[in-house]
């Protein structure tokens, strides 16, 4: 496996070695070693669950700095639609693309634009096509990587669209070019709400590169861009959404957008890999559509957002109620085939023992019998999420028994009980007279 | 063959009780996770968790309760379902898609549809089904 970027990230000045991340990770990426948490990078799907319970806040998202647009002549700001909802209900969506234009960046593309194409997309895909059901949103891309890690039976369940942000990415590039401007000094920059989206630019899923040049966190931007709104009143109406594409913002947003079809919502990565779980048995019989969103409120839940998420989903869903929700036209398939993916994305195997299932067998064998020996307490003072987590990393040779402190004082225990036996034992040599002097 | 004979299966066991739906789902996640470690592929694993499932269900729903053992040996699972009773009068019928025995309650919570065995017959590569009224039921499902 080649090394893989990582959004991400510890800073280890930061980090206490706590246990709380080790204990949230969806998929037991952490470990802490040597006093510090140790993120396993080819388990890591980039959730942001550790970002959020790091009381120390040592979990970062590696991002672009609102300074790293100045590298473009001409950088496009790519607005997530969960960026509408962070400066209250005060604020118009003019204003905040005003507001992107005065900080800089030289056009805007709306994400919740292309979010609308992709739902055109979406709907007229699975009209067309034969496709296993329930099918799967490809628009959060930790889900992506959830499913490659631990639900690889669920690939071909994925949709092969690309995400609103690489659509408009490719949309904005496209029109940059109509328009004269040289390719290499547009820089495109996504406005984002998470980690995993900086991951997916790096990383590509789906497809072989990405339009987008820089991720920059909502969080970053938050300060300067509420700034400027605030001085601005009067702007013009340079909006391309609607309330449609504004809605992928929020959980279900994306569903509700899809005629005619029987969808679940499923938010918090937990919860989603839960509905997974029920998918591969064969339970959620008559669920044509999967719309799954690693934060709890769908992307204005997101680690670098600002604004309560549920106020933030409140002011969204607002704008869904008040203006008419309508899709934009697209040409016909195969017309819009650009947004298809160009790659088909393959399982990870990172959880899997060994290569040769034999040997996974008998590695299998024995961490069944180290975990039994454990004390079951899954306290994380070793490091590891799980007492069977303990048993596979020793089985890896990753760790070592008596990194349990359980483990440990058994140990201790032994060695004392040995110590005072052998203190009694006298050499052959020594009469009674001598061991009545001790 | 005989390299293959000395090969000791992984075996999983669970006991699955009457009416328990809370923990219905758990035998066949549990023995889905081991064999995603073990390196099965997807669509393998997708088969035999269908089929744990619906064994699973059939215990939960129509038996006095019993257990799921799963054997796993490389690429071949071996799921073994059996109860005490009160064992199924006509096992051609039961085993028709769509017929179903289960009342009505238990439809009204989305099951009983009569898929089970056909489910679980279709995701086995071998499928065996032996019932005695009174004594009970034991399924056997080989899937590869």
């Amino acid at each position: 496996m080649n090394s893989y970027f990582h959004s991400v990230t510890l800073d280890k000045e930061l980090c206490r070695g706590c246990t709380n991340c080790i204990k949230r990770c969806p998929t037991e990426a952490i470990r802490v070693r040597e006093g510090k948490a140790k993120i396993i990078d080819v388990r890591c799907i980039d959730c942001g669950e550790c970002i959020r319970i790091c009381p120390h806040h040592a979990k970062l998202a590696l991002t672009d700095t609102l300074e790293s647009i100045k590298k473009f002549k001409y950088p496009v700001a790519l607005p997530a639609p969960s960026l509408y909802g962070q400066f209250g209900s005060e604020v118009t969506i003019n204003q905040i693309i005003t507001g992107l234009l005065e900080l800089g960046f030289y056009k805007v593309e709306e994400v919740a634009y292309g979010a609308e194409l992709v739902s055109r997309a979406v709907e007229d895909f699975l009209q067309h096509n034969y496709f296993p059901k329930p099918a799967i949103s490809a628009a959060c891309p930790a889900v992506l990587r959830l499913i490659q890690v631990k639900f690889p039976e669920l690939i071909n369940h994925i949709i092969p669209i690309k995400a609103p942000m690489e659509t408009a990415a490719a949309l904005a590039r496209e029109e940059m070019q109509k328009e004269g401007y040289p390719s290499k000094e547009v820089g495109i920059f996504f406005i984002s709400p998470c980690a995993a989206k900086v991951t997916a630019v790096k990383n590509p899923l789906g497809t072989s590169t990405s339009a987008v040049d820089g991720v920059i966190g909502i969080s970053e931007l938050f300060g300067p861009l509420s700034k400027i709104i605030k001085k601005r009143q009067e702007v013009p109406n340079l909006r391309k959404s609607t309330a449609a594409g504004v809605s992928w913002a929020v959980t279900g947003g994306e569903s509700r957008l899809l005629r005619d079809i029987r969808y679940l919502a499923v938010d918090g990565i937990v919860d989603v890999s839960r509905v997974f779980e029920e998918v591969v048995m064969g339970r959620l019989i008559g669920v044509e559509f999967i719309e799954g969103l690693a934060c709890v409120g769908g992307c204005v839940g997101g680690p670098l957002t600002v604004e309560n998420p549920f106020m933030a989903k409140a002011l969204i869903n607002s704008y869904a109620k008040a203006k008419q929700v309508k899709l934009p036209e697209l040409p016909p398939h195969p017309d819009w085939q650009d947004l298809l993916w160009e790659n088909k994305i393959k399982p990870l195997d990172v959880l899997r023992l060994d290569d040769d299932m034999k040997v996974a067998m008998q590695k299998m064998e024995a961490m069944e019998s180290l975990q039994q020996a454990l004390p079951g307490l899954d306290c994380g003072s070793c490091g590891a999420p799980t007492c069977r987590a303990l048993a596979e990393d020793i089985v890896q040779k990753q760790a070592d028994e008596v990194d349990c402190v359980f483990k440990l004082r058994e140990k201790v225990t032994e060695l004392a009980e040995m110590m005072v036996e052998l203190s009694s034992k006298m050499p052959p040599s020594m009469g009674e007279k001598d061991k009545q002097k001790r | 063959m005989k390299k293959e004979e000395r090969i000791k299966p992984i075996v999983m066991r669970f006991v699955v009780e009457q009416g328990n739906f809370q923990l219905a789902g758990e035998a066949s996640s549990r023995i889905k996770s081991r064999l995603l470690q073990l390196g099965f592929s997807g669509s393998l694993i997708r088969r035999i968790a269908i089929a744990t499932y619906e064994a699973e269900m059939n215990l939960v729903i129509h038996s006095y309760g019993g257990t799921i053992e799963a054997q796993i040996i490389p690429e071949i699972v071996t799921i073994l379902a059996s109860d005490t009773g009160p064992g199924i009068p006509d096992l051609e019928k039961a085993m028709q898609e769509g017929f179903s025995t289960a009342p009505e309650e238990i439809r009204e919570m989305g099951f009983g549809a009569g898929m089970g065995l056909p489910n679980m017959r279709n995701c086995s590569t071998e499928f065996e089904i032996v019932s005695e009224i009174g004594k009970g039921t034991n399924i056997t499902m080989v899937i590869s």
